[in-house]
């Protein structure tokens, strides 16, 4: 592994000059994705880290509308925050079903939205053919064993999934991304933030180098609201998923108001199902209308022999989900 | 915390940490990649922490950081300055066994014995955050510590004996 040097930034906007001004420069915050690339792997190689753990992006505040949430606050310490799991309950399981504690003591905010891919052929140097590590050399993941990839979004040039819980909600939410850069501050909608592959599968996010996820600003649920995230896995616990669903229904007179869909599991990126969204909203809260949704969710999906069993499980894991949380029995 | 080397022309870049580890101060100066669990085994002598996959999967180098679990294969030296760490060789107090190391070894709560302390120190953690409620959130928050000899069902049990005395 090559050598680093290791800063810890004292403000954000330090931390900002020092990587903008060193294309060899990265950041470094819970480091339980970019550590295991770095020193085992080898995938990763910065020659500069600047670590943002102890800069002051650490807190969680609640108002009427929405819940802000400081870039390096923990899942942990996120997922027991009172407000969110009074306001936003599906964030809470989604950031529970993650990982293990260990990890989530270790884990910020802002690190898991920039967490990469776990596809095998991505993180194995020996593989040649990486259109996300080595632009033009092709996706070994197409022609050989996949499980764990994306159907949606994906591509023959890039199958790699997002592999983040806690973003489904999140995206469902129209979550916002604070990222401060050397001119200032702009927000992003969440939904805007990640790239599908498309012809540069090396490109996976809208940041330009030396911009840093400061705070995600996360939209209350409306009142009323019920949300569920289900997560279809392996095994029961520390495990990615299959599948997922993060749904939040407004239902009134067994009438969907609204409806707010995000799946896992099966994405390039953390996949705002809007189309599904569509079908629900004002529809009659059963199951014909469930199903309808799910078809619509996972319209023209890509998929290789090891994936095509997601597209149902993905369905079913959709409708599994509007069933729990709409109390309507199949 | 000091950055020695600013030349990554010149030598191998290292950092100086200062951590109180089991209660005692200890100042290390090393090459900024060394983590913290090769820290703890090859520098400090403190080979209770276990390196099992090196990657993060299986738990078996966990120990406590200001009082939180966390991994210490995929944790850096350098991050740990100031910091408080514990590990299995500071648990116990005043020359006896801590509560769990005792629940394990009457539950017979390992084979092998490779994972036990990231277990052991993991149920510590536990204790603390007061997830020990039921045997379903004992597994559940559990999860992150791998047995391959398979002897969950005596760690649940060595772990609810001590829960239901009311922890440590």
């Amino acid at each position: 592994m090559r050598p680093f040097e290791y800063i810890q930034a004292a403000e954000p906007a330090q931390a900002v000059a020092i990587v903008t001004a060193d294309p060899d420069a990265d950041y470094l915050a819970g480091g339980t994705t970019q550590l295991d690339l770095m020193l085992k792997d080898g995938i990763l190689s910065p020659g500069r880290l600047v670590d943002v753990t102890r800069l002051p992006l650490k807190w969680i505040t609640a108002d009427a509308g929405a819940i802000r949430v400081g870039a390096t606050t923990t899942m942990e310490e996120l997922a027991a925050d009172p407000a969110v799991s009074a306001r936003l309950p599906f964030v809470r399981e989604a950031l529970l079903l993650s990982a293990s504690v260990q990890l989530r003591n270790m884990a910020t905010i802002g690190g898991n939205l920039m967490q990469r891919t776990r596809c095998r052929y991505f993180r194995d140097p020996a593989v040649e053919a990486c259109n996300k590590r080595r632009p033009g050399t092709g996706c070994a993941a197409v022609t050989g064993p996949a499980r764990m990839h994306a159907i949606l979004g994906a591509s023959k040039n890039c199958i790699a999934l997002n592999a983040s819980d806690l973003a489904v909600p999140l995206v469902a939410l129209d979550t916002i991304v604070h990222i401060l850069g050397p001119a200032g501050v702009r927000r992003v909608p969440l939904t805007e933030f990640y790239l599908e592959p498309g012809n540069t599968p090396d490109v996976e996010n809208v940041l330009v180098h030396g911009e840093l996820i400061t705070e995600i600003e996360i939209p209350l649920l409306r009142a009323g609201a019920r949300s569920a995230y289900l997560k279809v896995r392996d095994r029961t616990s520390y495990e990615f998923a299959l599948a997922s669903a993060a749904v939040a229904v407004v239902v009134e007179d067994k009438v969907i108001r609204d409806a707010r869909i995000g799946l896992g599991g099966v994405g390039t990126v953390p996949w705002r199902a809007w189309d599904a969204e569509r079908v629900l909203r004002d529809a009659p809260a059963s199951d014909a209308t469930f199903r309808d949704a799910a078809e619509a969710a996972v319209r023209d999906p890509f998929t290789v022999p090891g994936t095509a069993f997601k597209v149902e499980l993905a369905k079913r894991t959709l409708v599994r989900a509007l069933h729990t949380v709409t109390e309507v029995t199949p | 915390m000091s950055n020695v080397d600013n030349d990554r022309q010149g030598a191998i870049p290292e950092v100086a940490v200062t951590m109180r580890i089991n209660g005692k101060s200890q100042r290390l100066q090393t090459d900024a990649r060394v983590t913290l669990l090769d820290a703890l085994r090859d520098r400090l002598g403190l080979t209770g922490t276990k390196k099992g996959c090196d990657q993060g999967a299986c738990g078996a180098c966990t120990v406590l950081v200001d009082g939180r679990r966390v991994l210490s294969c995929l944790t850096l030296a350098a991050k740990c300055d100031g910091r408080e760490v514990l590990t299995i060789e500071g648990l116990a107090s005043d020359g006896g066994r801590h509560p769990l190391q005792d629940a394990f070894i009457r539950h017979d709560a390992f084979q092998c014995g490779y994972c036990t302390p990231g277990q052991i120190m993991s149920a510590v953690g536990l204790l603390g955050e007061g997830r020990a409620d039921s045997d379903e959130d004992i597994r559940e928050f559990m999860s992150g510590n791998i047995c391959r000899c398979g002897a969950y069902s005596n760690i649940v049990g060595a772990i609810r004996e001590v829960a239901a005395r009311g922890g440590a």
